[in-house]
């Protein structure tokens, strides 16, 4: 059985691709079951960044053709047409592909978290279709723990990968959390809107819009559940605010050093942060020397995360070494299915035999008591178990080293296994 | 994230280090025939200890971490010295009751224990304020806690070690007006340690005083606290 991997991602196609080929719960299902079924084994990841089908079965190139098929299908685009934007791998190089996906290593902002969630959902939606089996189980299942050991090993997910972000995390670094913390937007723009968001989602406590146009300024505090004010109600909000987002779209200092040094009297050392991401800038560079006071323009904040994002592929290096790792186990499991049959076999000839021996037996045994005959039926499976041991444990060693088949095909001849199956199939036939 | 390796030996070695040093101290305390650490040096071995105890309360957790770069060193050099003059040895019965030693001693020990970490904390705050003020593009690399927390935490060290520091002088006093003893450079010096821990919470709870300002009070008051205890005591007190 061989493993198959077809598709596309933001490396290889544009958004209007993409979009051609992204699958939703639903088209994901039909395409699972035009897939897998019998011995095939199928999974379709699907994200806003990436489509990729994993297949397993016994003919690759015909399993490629369905696949190209089935996206074609679905984008009502030619075979020419998807080509240049598609990729496919096969086996151990698949395995590493998802394992690097999983990691975070694949995405546009190295080790962001949410692909692992995603390749989850990939792998349970084809386990609801019944289209797994055991190369797609051990490949997701790996997959999932090579994600989470990346994110436990390493800290590739742990510094924010946007400005938005990146300002709340500065926050937290001067308030334990935002929880219950009273937030003034300066400006009710977009800007504003998005950095508000990911403070709400913090835990803020209340949230305050000061707006030149009032009618916006209750709009977003509507919004977030806050209140609004007028420009003129700002000096007054600083005495109680403990984070200060401002992105009006005027041209001076909306807050001045004095202001804010006014304000800070009042607030008895109690420290704020301002998120200054205007330009031209709302807060007058001067505030940085107040006591208590934080500033951070957006230059500051964009300078913040280009080194956060550093600092992921830093640990990208860290996380490449555990996919490394986890692609060899995955490679010498594949490799032991090489000589799975052979011990399989092996062992139910054996059986067989064990079986065949006692009934002969059967006789002489006769007069044997139930626990007697239980004794004999244990020693018997302890002797087969024990003699098989060996060879079996040495069956995996090789097929480690790639010599499984080698080593099968030798314990198929030595004990004859072949001509078992053939002398079974005889009166069949 | 999971501490690397180096991390983890690092913190498997000071709680172990810690476990080989208390087992020392209940050897001392075994073996010696009154209140074992009477003497300067056997003090500072005793000083290090809860030092490092009252580090390994908080100094573990992964937002505390750095702040083993300010008392471990610390921690090693005092050890050093307690170690040079015979501290970790087998100690001398000293004249003083077993009793006033052990609540002088041990309270000045586990106050000034208690303002060796207000210090570090305090430190740890300078240094994660000076990189939030400067902007610098790295600052969050370093996992740090909080300043509102490193703030909190300097207070309550203070206001857990003041008391202490309180008793154990008080008892020290009291005996010394007992005894009619004269008054030395090193009361002086405890008596002057303690104003200043007693401004810092004064200031921080009556006048609002917070951040940097007590981040300093908090190292001006360890200051004090070196100069007692390492650089006044083996010359003047024992």
């Amino acid at each position: 059985m061989r493993l198959v991997l077809v598709g596309t991602s933001y490396q290889r196609a544009p958004v209007e691709l993409r979009e051609l080929l992204a699958y939703d719960r639903e088209l994901r299902r039909g395409a699972l079951e035009r897939l897998g079924g019998g011995s095939t084994e199928a999974a379709v990841l699907s994200t806003c960044n990436r489509t990729e089908v994993y297949a397993v079965g016994a003919e690759p190139g015909e399993l490629e053709e369905r696949i190209y098929g089935e996206l074609a299908g679905l984008s009502g685009l030619s075979h020419s047409e998807l080509a240049p934007a598609l990729y496919t791998v096969g086996d151990e190089a698949a395995a590493v592909h998802l394992f690097r996906v999983a990691a975070g290593l694949d995405s546009m902002v190295p080790g962001e978290a949410q692909i692992l969630g995603q390749v989850r959902e990939a792998y349970e939606a084809a386990r609801e279709s019944d289209t797994t089996g055991p190369t797609l189980h051990r490949l997701f299942r790996q997959a999932l723990r090579v994600g989470k050991r990346v994110r436990t090993e390493t800290a590739i997910g742990e510094n924010p990968a946007s400005v938005s972000s990146a300002a709340a995390e500065l926050a937290e670094r001067v308030f334990e959390n935002l929880a219950g913390r009273r937030i003034l937007l300066l400006g009710a723009g977009k800007t504003a809107d998005l950095t508000a968001a990911n403070l709400i989602s913090r835990g803020v406590g209340e949230i305050v819009v000061a707006n030149r146009s009032p009618e916006r300024a209750e709009a977003l505090a509507r919004r977030f559940g806050g209140r609004a004010v007028g420009l003129d109600g700002v000096e007054a909000e600083l005495v109680h605010a403990d984070v200060v987002v401002a992105s009006t779209s005027s041209q001076g200092f909306v807050l001045s050093a004095g202001q804010v040094a006014r304000a800070m009297k009042e607030r008895r050392g109690r420290p704020v942060f301002f998120i200054d991401i205007a330009v031209p800038r709302d807060v007058d560079p001067a505030v940085i020397e107040l006591e208590g006071c934080y500033l951070y323009d957006i230059d500051d904040l964009e300078r913040v995360v280009a080194e956060s994002v550093a600092g992921r592929r830093e640990e990208a290096v860290r996380a490449e070494a555990i996919v490394s790792e986890e692609a060899d186990a995955f490679r010498a499991w594949q490799l032991s299915l090489d000589v799975v049959p052979a011990i399989s076999s092996l062992r139910a000839r054996a059986e067989r035999i064990r079986r065949e021996e006692l009934e002969r037996a059967q006789g002489r045994l006769g007069t044997l008591s139930p626990s007697q005959r239980r004794a004999v039926e244990a020693l018997t499976s302890q002797i087969v178990a024990k003699l098989l041991h060996q060879p079996t444990v040495r069956m995996k060693e090789a097929a480690a080293a790639a010599d499984g088949v080698l080593y099968a095909d030798a314990v198929r001849h030595l004990f004859g296994l072949g001509e078992d199956a053939d002398q079974a199939r005889k009166p069949r036939q | 994230m999971r501490p690397g390796r180096l991390v983890r030996w690092a913190i498997w070695g000071v709680r172990i280090g810690w476990l080989a040093q208390t087992a020392l101290l209940v050897a001392q305390a075994a073996s010696a025939d009154g209140f074992p650490w009477g003497s300067w040096a056997a003090s500072l071995n005793l000083f290090v200890w809860m030092c490092v105890g009252v580090y390994l309360i908080w100094g573990c957790r992964a937002p505390f971490r750095l702040l083993g770069l300010v008392v471990m060193p610390l921690a090693a050099v005092l050890l050093a010295l307690a170690w040079a003059a015979g501290g970790v040895g087998e100690q001398a019965r000293t004249d003083f009751g077993d009793a006033f030693l052990a609540f002088h001693v041990g309270l000045i020990l586990a106050a000034f224990a208690g303002f060796t970490l207000a210090a570090a904390l305090a430190a740890l705050y300078l240094w994660q304020d000076r990189r939030l003020k400067h902007r610098v593009p790295g600052v969050l690399r370093l996992r740090s806690p909080s300043l509102q927390t490193l703030d909190g935490l300097t207070v309550r060290a203070v206001a857990f070690a003041l008391p202490a520091l309180t008793v154990g002088a008080g008892i020290g006093l009291a005996r010394l007006r007992e005894e009619g003893a004269s008054f030395d450079a090193i009361m002086g010096l405890t008596v002057l340690t303690w104003v200043v821990y007693a401004a810092f919470l004064v200031l921080r709870w009556e006048a609002g005083w917070r951040g940097r300002r007590t981040a300093y009070l908090a190292l001006a008051g360890f200051l004090l606290v070196v100069l007692v205890r390492v650089v006044l005591t083996p010359f003047v007190h024992f």
